[in-house]
C-alpha cells in the first residue's frame, strides 16, 4: 500500500495558486520584500515574505471571515484548490473515509494580538467569542474538516518547521490505516507585529535592508533568514485507490520518512540530521544515490547551514547530490515552509527540473554543496526535502515518482526564462 | 543500520504503560492525583494567579505546584512557562516510576509525543502584556521582548524540553488538537512504537491555561461554569443543576513502552494500550450534534482495534465537562457505541474534582485509567447529587468503587470537533 | 442612541458574524430564524458583545437562548433602552 500526492494548493510570497508560485519559482522571481501588512520601521527585521493580493472575501465563505485568522483563511483556499486539483469531490467519499492531518507553528497569530489588545486595553467583555477557537493551533485542521465534511482521522504537529513533513508523514499512516483521503500539509502566518517581534530575540532573523540578498541560505555571506507566510496543502490517498478513481494526477508518492531530536545545546553533542537522512532512505528502501536532489532546510544561519551541508556530505559525499533551497524566494514559513518544499519538490519531479536558490551568487564553497543556484534542467525520479524546527527537530522526506504515472515534458519555456536570470 | 521501522504501517507491536508521573490540581505528584481523583472532593478555588474580579467565571483548579521544591532549578524556572515545568517535572516523575535512567535509554528509538492545547499561552500573554504596553501598542516594543519568546511563540518547545530532560533522539513532537491534546499525543506515541519507529515513547499532555485571555475567552462563549461563590461545587457533570466546567492546569506524562522492551528489561507493566481512535464531527468548531455519531465511531474503531466487544469494557471514563450540550452528547455516544451494556458499565467524569485542563486531561484522564486498573477502583463523579433525568447512565455519583477492571475505556471531545477513544486493558488480561 | 434599529442590528451583524452568500440579510429579516439566517449561538454571542459595547445595553446569558429572530433582539434591546432612560 503506497500513499500518493494527487493534489497540490499553493499559498506563497512569490506566488498565489499552484501554476503561478512555480512559474515565478523557476524564473528565480522573489517574492520577498519591505513588511506592508504593519508599520515595521521601527524593527531591526523589515523584511518579510508576504503573500500577495490574497482577498479573503473572494476565497472564504463571509461567514467564515469573521471568524478566522488570515492563517486560516490562506489555508481554506489552498484546500479549496488542492481538492480541485486532485478532483476529489468529498461528497464522493464517506465522510468517515477522509482525514486531515496538519502542522502548526504558531496558530493564528495577528488575531490572537487583536483579542489581546481587546483583553489588555478594553477588558474581558471585548474579547471575541471567536477567540476561542480562532487562536489556537489545531483551527487550521479544524475549519477544513467543517468545510469539507471530512469525518475521518485527524492529526495535527507542532515541531516548527519539521512539523510540515512530520504532518504528511501522518498522513501516510492515516492512509496506510485505509483512510482514502487526507488533507495534509501546513500553512503557517503570523506576520503581525507580535508575531515578528516574538522572532527576533531567537537572533536568527536578517537585519539587512536589501530583500535581493537579506536570506542566502549556504551563501558564504549568509545573515541569517526571513520570516514569511503561507506554506502548502497537499491530498494524500492510497495509490490504488487514487487510480481507481482516476485521479488525474499522481505528483509522487511519499516513499520515506524519518524524524529525529538533537541533543540539548549543552551537552555539545552533534546533530541528528543524518541520522533522520538515512532513515528516511532506508524507510524508502533507497540508497543515497537514487536520490536526484535534496530541497534543503537552508536556514541561512551560518551554524547552521554548516550542520546541515555536513550532513548531506555525510550521506552522499561532497558535492554527491543536487542541494536546493527556493525558500530564498518566500522566507521561512516555518511548518508551511516544509510542506511548500514538498510542492516544489513533486513538481520536480513532474516537470525534470530543479528549482534555484534564488539570489545565492557565490555559496560558501567549504560546505561542499552542489548548490543549484540558477534553475537547472534533470531527470527527478526522487527528491529529498529536509526540515529542521526550531529547538532541534529534524524531519526528512523522501517522494519517488510513481511507477506508472507518465512523465511530462519539461516547461521548456519556464526554464528558458529561468536560466536567462 | 537495517531499517526496523516501517513508519505508518499499522498498529502491530505491543505497546504497556510501565511509568507515569502527575502534576494535577491540589499537590503534584501521582499519589496526591490518586488520592485526589478517588476521594470525590474538588481541587477547585477562586482563581489565585490574578485578580478575577472583572471575569464571568472567576474560579479554576489550580496546581499547588512549587517549582523550586519539585526540583528546577533556578535557571528552568525563569526560562520554562508554567506548562514546560509541569512536563518536566512529571517526566522526571514517570522515569524514576519506570525504573528508566535516561542515560540506560536508546536515545535513537526514544520518541516524546507531548499534548497542549495552548501551548505556553501564559508566558506569551504577559510578555505580550509588557511589549504592548498593557495593551497601549499595536505595533509592539521589540526592546523589551525577553530572549526566550521564540519558545514561547512556538510550543514545540515543550516537547523539546521533555526530550531533554529523558536523552530523546528520536521522532519528538507535540500533538495539539485542542482539548483532545493529551489523549490524541498518547495516541500517537503508541503509533510511533506499533509501527517501529520508536522503543520507548514519553508521552503526555500538559496546559497552564489559568490566564486572562484564556479566562476570557470562555467567557465570552458561557463554556465555564459561574458559580462562583462555591467553587468546590461548580464543575457538576452530569448534574441537572450542571452550567459548565471549571478551567484547570496540569500535566501528565506516561512512559510508554513496547512489551518486548519492557519484558527484556524486567519492567512493571501498569496498563497495556490495545485501541486508539479519533474522528471529527465536521459540524461546528464549539458546538455539538446531540447524536454524538463521531464519538462513537472512534469508540467503536478503538474497540475493534482492541479487538473487544463493547460488553468487555468495565468502566469508562467520561470527557464529562459539564456544559449541558457535552454531556448529552457522549451520553448519546456511549449508548450508540456500546448499546445495552452502556447502562451497566460504570461511567465517571474525574474532571469534577480536577477540572479541565484543556490539552493536559486527556493524558491525567489516561493515567488514572491505569491507575484504575492496577488499584481496582472506579473513581467518581463528584458534585452529582441531582440526576438530569435526560441522562440515564450510571455515572458513579459521590463515591468511588472497587471492581477489577480488565478493560477500561476513555475518550476526549474537544474545539474543532474533535473525538477521540482509547483503550487500556490489564497487561495479562490482553487475548 | 434611543433606538436600536434593524439597520444597526445588520450593520452589526454584518461586521461580527458575517453574511452568508446563500441568506442574505437583504430584505425583511425581522421574523426570520437566526438559525436560517445562517447565524448560530456563537454569532449572536458576538452580536450581543459588540451591541452592549455600542448601545451599553447587556442581553444576559440566559436570554441568549430564547433570542431566536431579530424582532425578539430589537424588542429586548429597545426596552432595556427605554428603562434606562
Amino acid at each position: 500500500m503506497s500513499a500518493v500526492v494527487t493534489g497540490i494548493g499553493v499559498v506563497a510570497p512569490n506566488g498565489l495558486g499552484t501554476a503561478e508560485f512555480w512559474r515565478r519559482t523557476l524564473d528565480g522571481e522573489s517574492g520577498i520584500g519591505p513588511i506592508t501588512r504593519f508599520d515595521a520601521s521601527r524593527y531591526p527585521v523589515r523584511l518579510a515574505g508576504e503573500v500577495p493580493g490574497f482577498t479573503a472575501a473572494d476565497h472564504v465563505p463571509g461567514r467564515l471571515v469573521p471568524q478566522t485568522d488570515r492563517g486560516t483563511q490562506l489555508a481554506l483556499a489552498a484546500t479549496d484548490w488542492a481538492l480541485e486539483d486532485a478532483d476529489a469531490h468529498p461528497g464522493d467519499f464517506g465522510d468517515f473515509d477522509m482525514g486531515v492531518a496538519t502542522a502548526a507553528s504558531a496558530g493564528g497569530f495577528e488575531f490572537g494580538q487583536r483579542e489581546l489588545q481587546n483583553l489588555w486595553r478594553l477588558g474581558p467583555r471585548h474579547v471575541s467569542a471567536y477567540q476561542s477557537f480562532a487562536w489556537f493551533y489545531a483551527v487550521n485542521a479544524g475549519q477544513i474538516s467543517i468545510r469539507h465534511g471530512m469525518r475521518g482521522p485527524i492529526g495535527i504537529n507542532v515541531s516548527e518547521q519539521a512539523g510540515g513533513l512530520d504532518a504528511v508523514a501522518q498522513a501516510r499512516r492515516l492512509v496506510r490505516k485505509r483512510t482514502a483521503l487526507v488533507v495534509t500539509g501546513a500553512v503557517d502566518a503570523s506576520l503581525c507585529p507580535w508575531g515578528l517581534v516574538a522572532q527576533i530575540p531567537g537572533g536568527r532573523l536578517s537585519t539587512s535592508g536589501d530583500p535581493g540578498a537579506a536570506y542566502l541560505p549556504f551563501a558564504a555571506g549568509a545573515r541569517g533568514h526571513l520570516p514569511g507566510e503561507g506554506g502548502a496543502i497537499l491530498i494524500v490517498e492510497d495509490a490504488d485507490h487514487a487510480r481507481r478513481r482516476g485521479a488525474p494526477h499522481l505528483y509522487g508518492e511519499i516513499a520515506g520518512y524519518r524524524a529525529t531530536f538533537d541533543p540539548a545545546p549543552r551537552t555539545g553533542r552533534p546533530s541528528r540530521l543524518a541520522s533522520a537522512v538515512r532513515g528516511a532512505l532506508d524507510d524508502a528502501g533507497m540508497a543515497a544515490g537514487d536520490i536526484d536532489v535534496v530541497f534543503a532546510d537552508g536556514a541561512g544561519v551560518p551554524e547552521l547551514d554548516r550542520a546541515e551541508a555536513e550532513a548531506l556530505a555525510e550521506v552522499f559525499g561532497r558535492c554527491g547530490v543536487p542541494v536546493t533551497a527556493p525558500k530564498s524566494m518566500t522566507g521561512r514559513l516555518n511548518a508551511g515552509g516544509a510542506a511548500l518544499d514538498l510542492a516544489a519538490a513533486l513538481l520536480s519531479i513532474r516537470d525534470g527540473v530543479i528549482p534555484p536558490t534564488a539570489g545565492v551568487v557565490q555559496p560558501d564553497e567549504s560546505y561542499g554543496l552542489d548548490l543549484v543556484t540558477r534553475t537547472r534542467r534533470a531527470t527527478v525520479g526522487a527528491a529529498l526535502v529536509l526540515a529542521r524546527g526550531y529547538g532541534g527537530f529534524n524531519a526528512a522526506m523522501v517522494v519517488r515518482r510513481c511507477p506508472q504515472a507518465a512523465p511530462r515534458p519539461a516547461r521548456a519555456a519556464a526554464i528558458t526564462q529561468g536560466e536567462g536570470t | 543500520m537495517p531499517s526496523r521501522s516501517s513508519p505508518g504501517a499499522p498498529m502491530n507491536r505491543r505497546v504497556v504503560i510501565t511509568g507515569i508521573g502527575v502534576v494535577a490540581p491540589g499537590d503534584p505528584g501521582v499519589k496526591a492525583f490518586w488520592e485526589r481523583v478517588t476521594s470525590g472532593s474538588s481541587a477547585t478555588r477562586p482563581i489565585s494567579f490574578f485578580d478575577p474580579a472583572p471575569y464571568r467565571s472567576r474560579i479554576a483548579a489550580e496546581c499547588d505546584f512549587d517549582p523550586v521544591r519539585e526540583g528546577l532549578s533556578a535557571q528552568e524556572v525563569r526560562r520554562l512557562d508554567r506548562a514546560a515545568q509541569f512536563a518536566v517535572v512529571c517526566a522526571r516523575e514517570a522515569l524514576a516510576d519506570a525504573g528508566l535512567d535516561p542515560d540506560d535509554l536508546p536515545s535513537e528509538r526514544t520518541g516524546v509525543s507531548l499534548g497542549s492545547a495552548v501551548g505556553c499561552t501564559t508566558k506569551l500573554e504577559w510578555e505580550y502584556a509588557v511589549v504592548s504596553d498593557a495593551g497601549r501598542l499595536w505595533e509592539v516594543d521589540h526592546t523589551y521582548a525577553v530572549p526566550h519568546l521564540y519558545d514561547y511563540f512556538t510550543p514545540g518547545s515543550l516537547a523539546a524540553e521533555v526530550a531533554w530532560v529523558a536523552g530523546a533522539e528520536g521522532p519528538v513532537t507535540v500533538v495539539s488538537a485542542g482539548c483532545t491534546s493529551g489523549l490524541d499525543a498518547v495516541g500517537h506515541g503508541c503509533e510511533l512504537i506499533g509501527e517501529g519507529s520508536a522503543d520507548v515513547v514519553i508521552a503526555g499532555g500538559t496546559d497552564a491555561p489559568i490566564s486572562p485571555i484564556t479566562v476570557a475567552c470562555f467567557d465570552a462563549i458561557l463554556a465555564t461554569s459561574n458559580h462562583n461563590d462555591d467553587p468546590e461545587h461548580a464543575m457538576r457533570p452530569f448534574d441537572r443543576t450542571r452550567n459548565g466546567f471549571v478551567l484547570a492546569e496540569g500535566a501528565a506524562v506516561l512512559v510508554l513502552e513496547e512489551l518486548g522492551h519492557a519484558r527484556r528489561r524486567g519492567a512493571r507493566a501498569i496498563a497495556e494500550i490495545t485501541g486508539f481512535a479519533n474522528r471529527s464531527n465536521a459540524y461546528h468548531m464549539t458546538g455539538l450534534r446531540t447524536d454524538g455519531r463521531e464519538m462513537a465511531e472512534a469508540i467503536r474503531a478503538a474497540l475493534a482495534e482492541a479487538r473487544l466487544a463493547p460488553e468487555a469494557v468495565g468502566y469508562v471514563n467520561a470527557h464529562g465537562t459539564g456544559t449541558k450540550q457535552n454531556d448529552r452528547h457522549e451520553t448519546a455516544a456511549f449508548k450508540a457505541a456500546l448499546g445495552p451494556h452502556a447502562y451497566d458499565v460504570p461511567i465517571s467524569s474525574i474532571k469534577s474534582m480536577i477540572g479541565h485542563s484543556l490539552g493536559a486531561i486527556g493524558s491525567i484522564e489516561i493515567a488514572a485509567c491505569a491507575l484504575a486498573i492496577e488499584h481496582g477502583v472506579v473513581p467518581p463523579t463528584a458534585n452529582l447529587h441531582e440526576p438530569d433525568p435526560e441522562l440515564d447512565l450510571d455515572y458513579v455519583p459521590l463515591t468511588a468503587r472497587e471492581k477489577r477492571l480488565d478493560a477500561v475505556l476513555t475518550v476526549g471531545s474537544g474545539f474543532g470537533g474533535f473525538q477521540s477513544a482509547m483503550v487500556l486493558q490489564r497487561p495479562g488480561a490482553v487475548a | 442612541m434611543s433606538e436600536f434599529t434593524i439597520d444597526d442590528l445588520k450593520r452589526i451583524l454584518r461586521a461580527c458574524a458575517g453574511e452568508d452568500d446563500s441568506a442574505g440579510l437583504e430584505g425583511d429579516i425581522l421574523d426570520s430564524g437566526f438559525e436560517d439566517l445562517g447565524y448560530d449561538s456563537l454569532a449572536l454571542l458576538e452580536t450581543a458583545s459588540r451591541i452592549e459595547h455600542e448601545v451599553g445595553v447587556a442581553v444576559l446569558d440566559e436570554e441568549i437562548g430564547e433570542i431566536t429572530t431579530p424582532r425578539r433582539l430589537l424588542d429586548l434591546v429597545n426596552n432595556r433602552l427605554v428603562e434606562k432612560v
